[in-house]
């Protein structure tokens, strides 16, 4: 029983994530409305960057900013007591990214309003077999 | 960090995501997309990623709900599913 | 499509859900990724560099060159969206009110633009009277918002934040103001062609500060060769140059976000919004 709800700690955040992961996935593939296609894929952009950062989360250790650098403290520095810094790196600049192409598709999405004066699927699909 | 505290708050996202996925009003998904990306900074603030944390606060929770309801604006409100 | 989607979400879901069965523990100290390079950075980042935020240091000084060409990909999507939406067409309908006496002019197939001088103005086709509350708010509010975003670019090396940060940040004040007044208000106090130029202008300083390294001997974004120029304080000189780029980003992002707002509200056309 112990074993069971230790093992339900250590990978429950992993379950999580994947389930996140699949609603987004869902809404990309089975919504008809364009911008819910957008938000699936943010939702799912969103998950993998959580799948990131938890990696790089270690128990008992503090934010990666060096403490006490004017202080007395000095000594020498040990990794285990920082967060991996790493995954931040990465998936902060991946957010920023994630605007400026949100951005872009919802350019892309006004455009298509525009010409066809509907952002649903089924009915874009009809307007362009009629040409 | 306190594991309670972690699976609260991640609830929170999927109940958010969900909403924002199902709700048929898409103003209505504008804004529960931006309650999720603000869970989903507590979430990295809890964590310890500070830096993504203030990051996902001003992009995801600001500047990108902004960039939606600017979308609406000039395209339709309503949606089918 | 719907049953479909279900199947292929599922299937997915369960491949990964049987893959999380190998990862080590959640908050493991000793998980892979945790053993081989990011222990190096955290150990030697604040002898080398002289910067306590780890992150920033990586971000900004040892994976300098990825940060530049993120930097580039926000300048591109600013440029797409430049291209697709902008429109130059003159509009048909146009709107001016009598100031005085708050009469409406309703101006079909323009082919003369009225010049009324101060007495007629330009408004919007969806005219709402503003709010002296919201506006007054607005304005109190908007250049504290600047100056945290300054502060917010110039600490990112001893605290949270950085350049992409205090960029969206300053963007956010420009977008305030556009929502607050109206969309002429913003595109009269920063023309589009002053947005571009910024746009490019944070990629150039970022891109030049490596150039000159490269002049001063050095490799790319190798910051502790600037120290002949900057006499007064070598012994921080990569937090300086780290600055330097930090800046360069922030004003890259400041301008994006500014002209994706302004395109997406406008549909291209620049003159009447939010």
């Amino acid at each position: 029983m112990t074993d069971l709800l230790a093992l339900i700690v250590a990978k429950y955040n992993y379950w999580l994530y994947v389930i996140l992961m699949m609603i987004g996935l869902y809404a990309m593939i089975a919504k008809n409305n364009l911008i819910k296609k957008l938000v699936g894929m943010n939702i799912f952009q969103t998950a993998i960057i959580l799948f990131y950062i938890s990696i790089g989360y270690k128990k008992n250790a503090t934010l990666p900013i060096i403490e006490n650098v004017h202080g007395t403290g000095g000594g020498h520095i040990y990794a285990i007591d920082y967060i991996n810094p790493l995954p931040h790196v990465l998936m902060l600049t991946a957010i920023v990214v994630s605007v400026a192409t949100f951005g872009v598709a919802m350019a892309l999405a006004v455009r298509v309003y525009q010409r066809y004066k509907t952002l649903e699927e089924d009915e874009l699909r009809m307007r362009l077999s009629e040409k | 960090m306190y594991w309670p505290i972690d699976l609260i708050v991640l609830t929170f996202v999927i109940f958010c995501a969900i909403a924002a996925i199902v709700v048929k009003d898409l103003l209505a998904t504008a804004i529960l997309f931006g309650a999720y990306s603000f869970m989903m900074c507590l979430l990295w603030a809890v964590m310890g990623a500070v830096d993504v944390a203030f990051t996902e606060a001003s992009v995801g929770a600001g500047v990108s709900t902004v960039f939606f309801v600017a979308a609406i604006f000039r395209t339709s409100r309503r949606t089918k599913d | 499509m719907k049953f479909l989607g279900f199947i292929v979400v599922g299937l997915a879901g369960a491949i990964l859900l049987y893959g999380t069965g190998d990862f080590p523990d959640w908050g493991d100290p000793y998980s892979p990724a945790s053993l081989h390079i990011s222990k190096d950075y955290i150990e030697k980042a604040l002898d080398q560099t002289k910067v306590p935020n780890i992150v920033t240091a990586v971000l900004a000084d040892y994976r300098g060159f990825d940060t530049m060409f993120e930097t580039a990909v926000i300048f591109t999507a600013g440029l797409a969206c430049f291209l697709l939406l902008r429109d130059f067409r003159e509009k048909k309908e146009r709107f001016y009110r009598h100031t005085p006496t708050g009469v409406i002019l309703h101006v079909k197939a323009g082919k003369k633009i009225l010049d009324g001088g101060k007495e007629f103005e330009y408004m919007d086709k969806d005219w709402v009277p503003s709010d002296l509350i919201i506006k007054t708010v607005c304005r109190i509010l908007i250049p504290f918002i600047q100056i945290y975003a300054l502060y917010v670019v110039a600490h990112g090396d001893f605290s949270p934040g950085g350049g992409f940060q205090g960029g969206v940040i300053f963007g956010s004040s420009l977008i305030l103001l556009a929502i607050s007044y109206n969309l002429k208000t913003l595109v009269k106090r920063i023309s589009e062609k002053m947005l571009g130029v910024y746009a490019a202008l944070g990629v150039l300083i970022y891109l030049g500060i490596g150039v000159i390294c490269m002049l001063m001997g050095g490799q790319f974004l190798d910051y502790a060769k600037l120290a002949p120029l900057i006499p007064f304080d070598s012994n921080h000189i990569r937090a300086l140059g780290m600055l330097g780029i930090e800046i360069g980003v922030g004003i890259a992002v400041t301008a994006v976000m500014a002209i994706i707002y302004i395109n997406i509200v406008s549909e291209g056309r620049h003159d009447e919004g939010l």
